[in-house]
């Protein structure tokens, strides 16, 4: 069978040339394709291939350290993992799926949703699972080797002194951009600069291979406060102490260096934790010491008095008749707390009388009153750059009617912030010049602006000093061992187009050493409400424990005899004494 | 020294010389490409040598064997390959997605691949048999014989065996000079049937057929591949990046690197230069294949060692194709070349029978 018989039937020779002719021309559209790609296209599909694992790759900066005047950190940014992936890339089993779900503490649900490219576009290929991870769990993402989950290096910020420095220091967003405070105000000097490399990645998005840095982070500038951390908490505590026993709404202190102005202490409670501030509504983060301002009250009679002394129509002994104790001017009546029935200008400061200033008030022409309270730096920002600091409402003297001179005069009818009015105090804890301040640590101070001849000044200063002073209306503000200068304010709260009955503010400014001051320490509590209310009774026990306490940090020497060292040496018992 | 030389000559006594030369060319080319496209892999390099000297030894058996002897197993072998098709369909293991390994206890096999050798030896021997009185009848039986084993590979599915094994079929039937007639009526029908062809395929398949028309539509997805192959191949330019150079191949972009799309690789590294080269090869080795076959003494040896040098050819066409981007993705290994020990053997099975049709003595027919 298989043996054939006849010669096979050769293949027509027409046909055997087709064959060959279709087989080179197969081969020639090969080589020609490969020609096109290879000889003429290239120079695209090059840039095409580049294009694909030549990659540009942003580097964070770290952002700088916020310090307070000694070094000490109080905003620092530690290195934190963030995991994104490529969802076109993600290959993973349920197992990987639900682990890697597990160590981002994320719900496995999200974790698909997110992955799912589908469900917004193609194109998409970043997407973040979790931002800032510690470093070990980002190590344990890591270990999954999910092919498309990848990590990226980003800092978080971290306060360790969390709410005792909240108001001050603000917050960074999750991007480390600052929001509020001092981290938004030196953003730009925070944050320093991302650098930025090329790199060559492959399919899987890995970095195979360096190729060149085209710009290295700039690492952001270090912030030096002139907080002083012991200082901060101690303002910290005693303020919270009081607003606690007080029951005050809220509270806030600033301690201030008298020479140079820097602020050693800025607190406000309620405060918050920086480091966690989740269902914390906006109205909680603001510096209330720099962004609100409130109707001082008696805190501002010794600018009264200081403008009329200038102004030389009255001397410190200069007697004004307060008796019965009330003072119409038109349809409104003054009152004083404590009734007296007269008063030298002295007196008023010390026994805290509205009449008394008002009727010193009343004795000055408006525009005299108003500058005294203009160059005390009231009705403008103090120039700290903080964000959202407010200057306050001084209205133009034109508008003034007589009864708004008289109770300006006693501080209503103007508003004023608790650092601004910390600030005016250094008029007469310096001999008459007005301080700038500063939240920065100052290497040089800067010049103060003389506002009152030194006489004037070292008068209100003795006015001030008699405050403390058994008869004052604030001897718990005394310290012992130092000459304490100060001045209460107990304001009504306004409310509508009043004043509210029996909810005040109480406050208390003042200063010590009073014969070289160092510090200028202004208290306010909002709405104390259990029991006592008067500055002197509420806010001058902050300042003496603050004041007292700031004093033995500095080791600054006594100015007066001490009589409780000397009593206390003498009840200890002498060892071996039987 | 003369005894060794003499064994030598004995071994090599129906060993084609200028075939093998060819092919040993073709296998170290691959195995250089494959160094660079495995990433310096040593093993897996070995390991595709012990696969290709397996291969070898076959060939070599294959070329020993006188065609009467394998033209008497045409039958038996297509009949086994068609029972275990059968077999595929019913118990076949099923492997991303397709049914195409059959366990047989001992080791899986795939039944497709003996089938590339099996359907063009049956219809040989079938029209070998027939071949005084060639009628229209033949040759719808001979169309049988090959659809039947395509369709079923086909419904694997598998698409690039049942193309290459259809299209070794219709080389048979091309070189018996079947009427040009019968092929345009064929062609017409084939053309009329692509409908229904495409009612029949995968989606994957038909996805490739669209990213054919046009690859950036799904340039994630199914146009993946033939994107990143012409990416390769164009930036590989003119002189090629180098050896172990290319960075689509190394930066994990090209997929299917050592097996399908390795061609790609070789073109990115030895450029438009080595890709002529490979070519001028390659036509060497058909060229060598169309002699055997022109000087072959019968019909059966005439049809198949014609088929099996046109299917040769067909297998670099499609894969070249494929990765260069004028052909759908199909899985068609680069012969030679390509990373994978079976298609190796069925290659050089084919080659062996070239080899034995050319150095036996031919039977002078009477």
């Amino acid at each position: 069978m298989t043996s054939s018989r006849l010669p096979y039937i050769a293949l027509p020779a027409g046909r055997s040339r087709l064959l060959v002719a279709l087989l080179l021309l197969g081969l020639a559209g090969l080589a020609g394709r490969a020609a096109y790609l290879q000889g003429m296209h290239n120079g695209f599909l090059q840039q095409k291939g580049e294009s694909r694992h030549s990659r540009v790759i942003e580097m964070s900066a770290h952002r700088g350290m916020i310090t307070d005047r000694h070094g000490e950190p109080l905003a620092i940014s530690t290195p934190v993992e963030s995991v994104w992936s490529s969802p076109q890339d993600v290959n993973a089993t349920p197992e990987q799926l639900k682990k890697l779900a597990s160590l981002i503490g994320t719900d496995i649900e999200e974790v698909r949703k997110r992955l799912d490219g589908s469900q917004r576009g193609p194109g998409r290929d970043f997407v973040y699972l979790k931002r800032h991870l510690p470093p070990d769990v980002a190590a344990k993402v890591v270990e999954l080797n999910i092919p498309g989950i990848f990590l990226k290096r980003e800092y978080r910020r971290y306060y360790p002194a969390g709410e005792l420095t909240a108001h001050m220091l603000g917050f960074t967003d999750v991007d480390d951009n600052g929001q509020e405070g001092i981290e938004l105000a030196w953003q730009d000097d925070l944050a320093g600069q991302p650098g930025s490399r090329r790199v060559i990645k492959d399919r899987k998005g890995r970095i195979v291979e360096d190729v060149e840095n085209i710009r290295p982070p700039r690492s952001g500038r270090n912030v030096a406060l002139s907080i002083d951390s012991k200082i901060q908490y101690l303002a910290y505590r005693e303020l919270k102490q009081a607003v606690e026993a007080n029951k005050a709404k809220a509270g806030g202190i600033v301690v201030l260096d008298a020479q140079t102005g820097e602020v050693m202490a800025l607190v406000n409670l309620p405060a918050y934790n920086p480091n966690n501030r989740v269902g914390m509504k906006g109205s909680r983060f603001r510096n209330r010491a720099l962004t609100d301002v409130f109707e001082p009250g008696s805190t501002l009679k010794p600018f009264t008095i200081a403008a009329a002394l200038e102004a030389g129509g009255i001397k410190p002994d200069t007697v004004f008749q307060t008796a019965p104790g009330t003072f119409s001017i038109g349809k409104a009546t003054i009152r004083d707390a404590h009734k007296e029935d007269a008063l030298t200008v002295a007196q008023v400061i010390q026994k805290s009388s509205n009449i008394g200033s008002a009727k010193i008030a009343l004795s000055l022409p408006p525009q005299a009153l108003w500058e005294m309270l203009s160059d005390a730096g009231f009705g403008a920002p103090t120039g700290t750059g903080f964000p959202g600091e407010v200057s306050g409402k001084l209205r133009p003297y034109r508008t003034w009617r007589p009864i708004e001179q008289a109770t300006m005069s006693y501080g209503h009818g103007i508003s004023v912030s608790l650092l601004q009015l910390a600030r005016a105090y250094t008029l007469f804890s310096s001999a008459g010049e007005l301080k700038p301040v500063s939240l920065l640590r100052l290497d040089t101070p800067m010049e103060g602006k003389r506002v009152l001849s030194r006489d004037t000044a070292h008068a209100v200063s003795e006015m001030l000093e008699m405050v403390a002073q058994p008869g004052g209306t604030a001897p718990q503000a005394r310290i012992d061992g130092y000459r304490v200068a100060g001045k209460t304010g107990t304001a009504h709260k306004p409310e509508g187009n009043g004043y509210a009955k029996n909810r005040y503010l109480s406050t208390f400014v003042g200063y010590a050493p009073a014969s070289s001051p160092r510090f200028v320490i202004a208290v306010m509590l909002d709405e104390p409400s259990a029991g006592k209310y008067f500055g002197g009774a509420v806010a001058a026990p902050v300042f003496n424990r603050v004041m007292a306490g700031a004093l033995r940090i500095r080791n600054v020497p006594h100015d007066a005899p001490s009589t409780s060292v000397m009593s206390i040496t003498a009840a200890l018992p002498l060892k071996g004494d039987v | 020294m003369i005894k060794l030389l003499r064994l030598w000559h004995y071994l090599t006594r129906y060993v084609d010389g200028l075939l093998l030369s060819g092919i040993l060319l073709l296998m170290l080319t691959g195995l250089v490409t494959l160094y660079s496209a495995t990433d310096a892999n040593l093993a897996r390099v070995t390991n595709q040598a012990t696969n290709m000297l397996v291969a070898l030894g076959i060939m070599w058996l294959v070329a020993n064997i006188p065609l009467q002897h394998i033209m008497r197993i045409a039958l038996p072998i297509y009949a086994t390959g068609l029972l275990l098709l059968l077999g595929v369909m019913l118990f076949g293991e099923i492997n991303n997605g397709a049914r195409r390994w059959l366990n047989i206890g001992i080791t899986r096999i795939q039944p497709s691949e003996l089938m590339k050798i099996a359907v063009p030896l049956m219809l040989a021997w079938y029209f070998d048999k027939h071949e005084a009185t060639l009628r229209l009848r033949d040759y719808i039986v001979a169309a049988l014989l090959l659809l039947l084993p395509v369709i079923m590979i086909l419904r694997q599915p598998d698409l690039g065996t049942a193309l290459l094994i259809a299209a070794s079929g219709f080389y048979v039937l091309f070189l018996t000079g079947l009427s040009w007639r019968i092929i345009a009526t064929l062609f017409v029908a084939g053309a009329g049937s692509l409908p229904l062809l495409w009612s029949m395929m995968h989606d994957y398949q038909r996805r490739r057929v669209m990213t054919l028309l046009d690859p950036t539509q799904d340039a994630l997805g199914a146009g993946y591949h033939t994107i990143q192959s012409t990416i390769a191949i164009g930036s590989g330019g003119v002189l090629g990046k180098g050896w172990q150079h290319g960075t689509q191949t190394h930066l994990d972009f090209l997929p299917e690197k050592s097996t399908d799309f390795i061609f790609a690789v070789f073109s990115e590294e030895f450029g438009l230069i080595g890709n002529s080269l490979l070519l001028l090869l390659y036509l060497a080795v058909i060229a060598r294949g169309m002699v055997i076959a022109a000087n072959a003494s019968t019909q059966f040896t005439r049809l198949i060692a014609g088929s099996i040098t046109l299917t040769f050819f067909t297998y670099i066409f499609v894969n070249m194709g494929m990765v260069i981007g004028i052909l759908p993705v199909v899985g068609v290994p680069l012969p030679l070349i390509s990373y994978g020990g079976t298609s190796m053997v069925t290659m050089l099975l084919g080659f062996g029978i070239l080899m034995s049709i050319q150095t036996h003595p031919k039977l002078v027919k009477t």
